[in-house]
Formats: structure tokens, sequence, C-alpha cells
């Protein structure tokens, strides 16, 4: 059994992400495509929400992307501060890439799903606001890759921010949540006894959960695929770099 | 410590700008107001907790690359940092400089601005109190933006994307306890959670200023 630290070699974890990729994209787009159409024609209109409850299979998964991304990202910046594994680092960058659309995604569906349902595109509901403040912490954590020009510096930068963001963050969803009282339902989704059926609550039900789980995996392969191929770029993009300097000096 | 401590201070008073900058700017802001909402005074006394601590923020927004991109300019920050002073404590410094001169005005100043913003009287101890627990918190994680930002030629845009979320849990709570106290309605629980994120941010923030430094500096 080898070591899962043998892939902070830039060249294996090439290799392995040439291998993986195509199987994760091709069940990505699988899921995707099945989940979507699944969820987007052969699911009924919800009793009092019509048609819009579908937006749910694109605002969901793109709002459980957007929060864990984050938090992958705190686990691999502390990866590259303790171990100094480029890669790791690399791959935080290329996710926080994709996590900004996933908000942005997020955002953008809860106001069109919000607009006919809460009659507003926008509230100051705590989740909304939590997201907000989550899609400047991207924003910035990528304005500060892009603004320095040596890549370990940037690196060592970001993921200090990243790791202080981090606390912040939770910070802000508590402060914002002891700010206002929120329109937002409840998690429905993921919940104990959800499965079993000794839930209660309002729950999704198994309707519109099954083609809403597909979707759910779907983004998660979608978001590993991409990071994986961001990734590799990325380490082609430093190789090339460091060919032409050994070049320009022979 | 105190050395630098005075230094900065005479800095900021002799060389002009960094002083009275963030108390005009609050000044500005306080002026403008009744301008653009119009001069109903029940109106203005409602906003009045949240527009004074608003003003206080971006006061202290305004001035945050001052903190150390004049020492990194002429080359003090190399000098400071090969030091036998620990860059933790010449971080910790420099935010104590940077709150006596921009947050010690603005809460000494803030009652005269409640003033003009018809702020109801049981709210001055509260503003007084929220203020002067709640600004070393902007002026330290203002800091730790400025180490992040230091190296930069024009960092002041990124400066202030960066700061402003981790601005926010301060703000709510400070501007949450002026409310409150100025409506005269509990106040222990924001007071309690700015008071912490104050003395977490003091105690915690200036290690990881001093590392950001101390990588830019490399």
């Amino acid at each position: 059994m080898s070591s899962i630290w043998e892939n902070a070699n830039p060249v294996k974890f090439s290799r392995l992400a040439g291998v993986v990729l195509p199987w994760v994209s091709g069940f990505a787009a699988v899921a995707l495509v099945v989940g979507l159409v699944w969820g987007f024609f052969f699911t009924p209109d919800d009793f009092r929400q019509g048609s819009t409850v579908k937006i749910i299979y694109l605002h969901v998964p793109s709002a459980m992307m957007a929060i864990n991304i984050w938090a992958m990202m705190l686990v691999t910046s502390l990866i590259w501060l303790v171990r100094r594994h480029h890669v790791s680092v690399l791959a935080a960058k290329g996710a926080a890439s994709v996590g900004v659309i996933m908000t942005l995604i997020a955002l953008f569906t809860g106001a069109v799903w919000g607009q006919p349902m809460w009659g507003t595109w926008w509230v100051w509901d705590p989740r909304l606001t939590s997201f907000l403040i989550l899609f400047l912490f991207y924003l910035g954590y990528l304005a500060l890759w892009e603004a320095i020009d040596n890549p370990d510096t940037a690196a060592d930068l970001t993921s200090v921010l990243c790791i202080v963001g981090s606390v912040f963050a939770l910070l802000s969803r508590y402060a914002v949540n002891f700010w206002n009282q929120g329109l937002h339902q409840g998690a429905s989704v993921m919940r104990a006894g959800a499965v079993t059926g000794t839930d209660t609550e309002e729950k999704v039900s198994n309707i519109f959960f099954y083609p809403l789980f597909l979707c759910i995996i779907g983004f998660v392969l979608l978001f590993v695929a991409l990071v994986l191929l961001r990734t590799r770029t990325e380490i082609h993009k430093r190789r090339t770099k460091a060919l032409l300097a050994r070049e320009h000096l022979g | 410590m105190i050395a630098l401590l005075t230094r900065d201070l005479k800095l900021a008073v002799r060389a002009g700008g960094g002083f009275g900058l963030g108390l005009a700017f609050f000044l500005i802001v306080v002026i403008l107001v009744p301008f653009s909402v119009g001069p109903e005074s029940v109106l203005l006394s409602r906003i009045a907790p949240g527009i004074l601590w608003l003003g206080a923020l971006l006061a202290c927004l305004l001035s945050l690359d001052r903190i150390l991109a004049l020492d990194w300019e002429d080359g003090t920050l190399d000098l400071v940092a090969t030091s036998p002073l620990p860059l933790e404590g010449v971080v910790a410094v420099k935010s104590l400089a940077h709150w006596i001169t921009t947050g010690l005005p603005l809460v000494i100043a803030a009652p005269v601005f409640g003033l003009l913003l018809n702020l109801p009287a049981p709210g001055y101890v509260w503003l007084i109190l929220s203020l002067a627990v709640g600004t070393p918190a902007l002026s330290v994680v203002g800091t730790f933006g400025a180490a992040l930002t230091v190296g930069l030629k024009r960092g002041g845009l990124l400066l202030s994307l960066l700061v402003l979320p981790l601005y926010v849990p301060t703000l709510i709570f400070g501007a949450e306890l002026a409310r409150r106290g100025a409506e005269g309605q509990a106040t222990t629980t924001p007071l309690l959670m700015l008071a912490g994120i104050t003395f977490g941010a003091i105690a915690l923030l200036p290690f990881a200023s001093a590392l950001v430094l101390r990588i830019n500096l490399r």
C-alpha cells in the first residue's frame, strides 16, 4: 500500500490525474445529465412552489460545494504550510476558482428562486448574507494570488489568509445569525432521521430527493475533475516556466 | 518597544495626514448623512448608532496602508526585523500606534458626532463603550491586512477587499451594542461578543501578522 504523500511529487500527481481524470469527468457528466434531466422533466411540480422548485437541483449542490470547497482549501493550505508540498497549495488555488463560481451559482439561483417565492431578489437573511461574505472571502483569496509575483510568497500568504479567514468566516456566520432572524428555510436534505423515516419534520420528499442526490454526486465529481485539471495545468505551467528559464540561461 | 511606539506616534503627528485624516473623514461622513437622508430627527436618531459605527470603520480603513507601507519603503521595517525585538511585538506596537492615532480620537470625538445625529441620551455611554471595546479589533485586523499587502505597489484596493469580510463580525456586534444601548435594550450579549472578538484578535492575530510579514521580508 503506497502512501498518499507520494502524490505530493508533481510527476506522480500528474500521472495519477491523467489516469483518474477521464473516469471522474465521465461519471460527473453522466450523474449531472441524468440527475438534471430527471429533476427537470420527470418530477412533478410542487403543489405550492410550482415549477420553481426545480431550481433546487442547481441551488443545493452548488451551495453545499461552495462551503465544502473552502473547507478543503483550509486543509490543503495547512498541508502546504506544514509539509511544503507544492501540489497541495496549487490544488487550493484551483479549488478557489471553482468555489467562487459555485458561490455565484448558489447566489444567482437563490435570487431567481426568491423573486417569485419571497417576492424579492435579495433579502439580508443570515444565510444569504453569509454567502455574500463567503463570496468576498473567495474574491480576496484569488485577488491575493494574482497580485503577488513570487509563487512561493503568494502560496504562503494566501494559505495564512485562508486559515485566518476561516476563523472569521465562522465568526461572521454566528454574528450574522445573531443580527437577523432569517427568511431562508432550514436544511431539509441531509438530516439525520431523514433516511430511516423517523424524522417527522418537514423534509424533501423522496421523489425530489433521488435526482437531487444524483446532482449532488455530479457536482462533487465535477469539482474533483476540475481541481485535478487545474492543478495539473498549474504544474505544467510551472514546468514550462522552469524549462524556458533554463533554456534562457543556457 | 516603547521607543518604537513613541517614534510611530511622533511620525503620525508631525508628518501630517495620518493623525487628523481619520477624524476628518469621520466628520465628513457624519455631516453628509443628514444631507443625504433628510433632516428628520426621528430618522436620524434611529440610524445614528449604525452611521457612527460605519464612519468609524471607514475612517479606520482609510489609514490602514499607512501602518506598514511607509516603513517598508524606506527600509525601517528591515532594520526593525533584524533587531532583537520579536516581530510579533513590533506588529503589536504598530497596531497600538494605529489605534492611538485613529481609534482613540474617534472614541473621544464620538459623543460630539452623536449630538450632530441626534443620538438618544442613553446611547452615549454605550456608543463610547462599544467604540472603545471594538476599535482595537479594527486596528489589529487591519494590521494583518496591511502585513499581507505590504510588498505590493498599489495594494490599497486589495487591502480593502481583504479586510472587508474580516471586519463584518466586529461591525455587527459593535453597531448592535450601540443600537441596543440607545434603545434601552439588554446589552450584555453583544458586549461580551465584541469584547471576545477584540481580545481574541489582540491575542492571536499579531502572530499571524508577524508570520505574514516574515514571508514578505524574505
